[in-house]
């Protein structure tokens, strides 16, 4: 059952330039235009496009902070700008570049604000912070004025402060960005544990293409406020024509590459060999017929880089000067 | 139905959540703002002083004439005190809007909007600041020295009234305070005119009505109704002729004029809230 379902949504922002020294131009920019999806419960859906694509402005109108300029949201059943504070109570948004916390005040103040605020019954917030404090390590925090703390522990903190009423589903606006590798994968293992857990619904968008790799079976790509690739990471792969990596340890160096259909030696390194083959192909056929000629002690498959699989997508080719990190995502 | 009679309205649970959702923010900012305990003291302290100089002005008028536009020091003292304890409750409570400006511009609404409370209820419990009571504190000493002096016979529709008047104020002068926030979704620097209803108003409204010209306290009745806050139940309530030449009963109208600038109001605000349009990002 879906739900979320957005349906032919678009939302245009009105922006005055300044023309010269008094005359201002008015241009309407269409951050989302003609955006449909449905995400189902428990699902857990990496929401992914270059700079400028509509992803915030997408997550706000699904939180009821913009009210669409065209189309129909649901959100749990409701309509999220008419039934704001009604859908608040069952969703948590998590905004990477900024924070819910209460700045001059220690942590611990924020979370006993959010428990009354969503009137969170004694047992549960005892039950749900603890297991914020334990999986995201928050214990020696709690007591710091948010001010005080690093990027990655504002982080863990805002996003264990979004998790406390227990939301059938969880926007997370670049929870990873700017934060330290420890930081990151902390905060990966906790979404996979909470979406596992207890079934939340989770709308993921993420500079840091690894975090979909880790968590997300479901991939949108969006672009212009469109979405132009929906589906796993597979078709993902196969769309862009990339190629994974088998690496094969073998029980003595062979001086020679080895040499089957299907897939070619990129690197050599001792016992260990890397083979390069199309990522919609299966590895089991190559590795029996690896198995059958040479003798083996190790194997592993890697998964191509999503940076590299969505240059492909879109041939590289960049049609604004800002969209930098992504560059070569945009002009479907 | 008869389960109709037991239920409250829907706005009864609506406005309780509203004002608990107003403590609990206001109390976050009460305990944030403890870290600067002396800071406080200097502020409120001098917030009263400032305000008390504007009456030392008007006593000094009265050293050369013994009324203003035909009302004496106790009775323009009234009109003093009663303005300025409305103006300074409604600050008190929702005086925090006229900082909006500045969340529009950076988007910080967001954090508010993601929160199951009204955005009218948190936002304008942020930063709150007890040292706004000090105008408070300073305005019901001037009014009771006016009453004091003015010896008024304490019936019990003159008591009602002037509960009435105080209530009826607050709410003028704070749903002039959301309507001039709602503007400033649209245009982040609107609080200048808003300023100029409520400060400007208040300053007005501590003298006479007989003082100033014609059409402009016509335009206190008719136009923005700020003669409501404190003008006509005065008129009422010190048992003065009118000056002004409005019908008898807008003496006793203040709650008509304080629903339909609440209403005004909250129309406002929900044309603004919609129209937030947070940061791009
Ligand atoms: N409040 C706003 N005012 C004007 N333009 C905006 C606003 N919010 C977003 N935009 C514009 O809409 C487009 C999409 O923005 P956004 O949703 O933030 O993109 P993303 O999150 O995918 O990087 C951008 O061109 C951005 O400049
Ligand atoms: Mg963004």
């Amino acid at each position: 059952m879906a739900i979320i379902e957005v349906e032919d949504v678009a939302r245009t922002f009105t922006v005055r330039r300044k023309v010269g020294r008094l005359k201002r131009e008015r241009s309407e920019v269409r951050a989302v235009d003609g955006l449909s999806f449905e995400v189902a419960a428990g699902e857990m859906v990496g929401y992914i496009g270059p700079n400028g694509a509509g992803k915030s402005t997408t997550i706000k109108m699904l939180t009821g902070i913009l009210v669409p300029s065209e189309g129909r949201l649901r959100v749990a059943g409701a309509d999220p700008s008419r039934e704001r504070v009604r859908l608040a109570r069952r969703i948590g948004v998590v905004f990477g570049q900024r924070t819910t916390l209460w700045w001059d005040l220690p942590l611990r103040d924020s979370y006993e604000l959010a428990r009354r605020i969503y009137r969170i019954e004694d047992a549960r917030y005892r039950r749900n912070l603890d297991r914020c404090i334990d999986l995201l390590e928050l214990g020696p925090l709690l007591d710091v004025p948010v001010r005080q703390l690093s990027l990655g522990q504002r982080m863990r903190g805002d996003i264990a402060a979004a998790l406390l009423h227990d939301p059938e589903v969880l926007y997370l606006d670049e929870p990873t960005i700017g934060l330290d590798v420890v930081s990151k994968n902390r905060v990966r293992e906790f979404l996979a544990e909470i979406n596992a857990e207890s079934g939340t619904t989770v709308l993921l968008t993420t500079h840091d293409l690894t975090d979909i790799e880790r968590l997300c079976s479901r991939v949108m790509v969006i672009d212009h406020g469109r979405v132009v690739y929906d589906g796993g990471l597979e078709g993902l792969h196969n769309v862009g024509g990339s190629e994974r990596t088998l690496v094969v340890d073998l029980a003595a160096p062979e001086p020679d590459p080895i040499s089957i259909p299907g897939a070619r030696v990129v690197r050599m390194e001792g016992p260990r060999q890397w083979l390069a083959f199309p990522a919609t192909d299966s590895a089991a056929p190559l590795v029996a017929a690896i198995a059958a000629r040479y003798p083996l002690v190790d194997l592993s498959v890697k998964e191509p880089a999503i940076e590299d699989v969505i240059a492909r997508m879109y041939g590289g080719g960049t049609t604004e000067g800002e969209r930098s990190l992504e560059g070569s995502v945009a002009g479907a | 139905m008869a389960e109709s009679l037991s239920v409250p309205p829907p706005w009864y649970g609506r406005t309780r959540e509203a004002l608990r959702a107003y403590r609990l923010v206001a109390g976050m900012w009460l305990r944030a703002s403890l870290a600067y305990r002396t800071s406080f003291w200097i502020t409120t302290v001098g917030n009263a002083v400032t305000s008390l100089l504007d009456f030392v002005v008007i006593a000094v008028m009265f050293q050369h004439t013994t009324t203003l536009g035909g009302w004496t020091l106790p009775q323009v003292a009234f009109l003093y005190g009663t303005s300025g304890l409305t103006l300074g409750l409604a600050d008190l409570l929702v005086g925090s809007l006229d900082q909006l400006g500045q969340r529009v511009r950076d988007g910080s609404v967001d954090t508010v909007l993601v929160r199951p409370a009204a955005a009218l209820a948190q936002l304008s419990a942020d930063r709150f600041a007890l040292r706004r009571a000090g105008r408070v504190v300073q305005n019901l000493l001037v009014l009771g020295w006016s009453l004091w002096e003015l010896q008024l016979d304490w019936t019990g529709p003159k008591l009602l009234v002037m509960a009435v008047l105080v209530v009826c104020g607050t709410v003028i002068f704070g749903s002039a305070f959301v309507a001039g926030a709602a503007f400033q979704f649209f245009a982040t620097d609107a609080a200048e005119v808003q300023n100029s209803v409520t400060y400007g108003g208040a300053t007005m409204l501590q003298y006479p009505p007989s003082v100033f010209a014609r059409d402009l306290v016509r335009g206190a009745v008719y136009g923005i109704p700020l003669a409501f806050v404190n003008w006509l139940p005065a008129l009422y309530l010190l048992g003065l002729p009118d000056p002004i030449g409005v019908p008898g009963w807008f003496r006793f109208a203040s709650p008509l004029a304080a629903l339909l600038c609440a209403a005004a109001a909250g129309l406002a605000w929900r044309a603004g809230i919609r129209s937030y349009r947070s940061t791009g990002s």
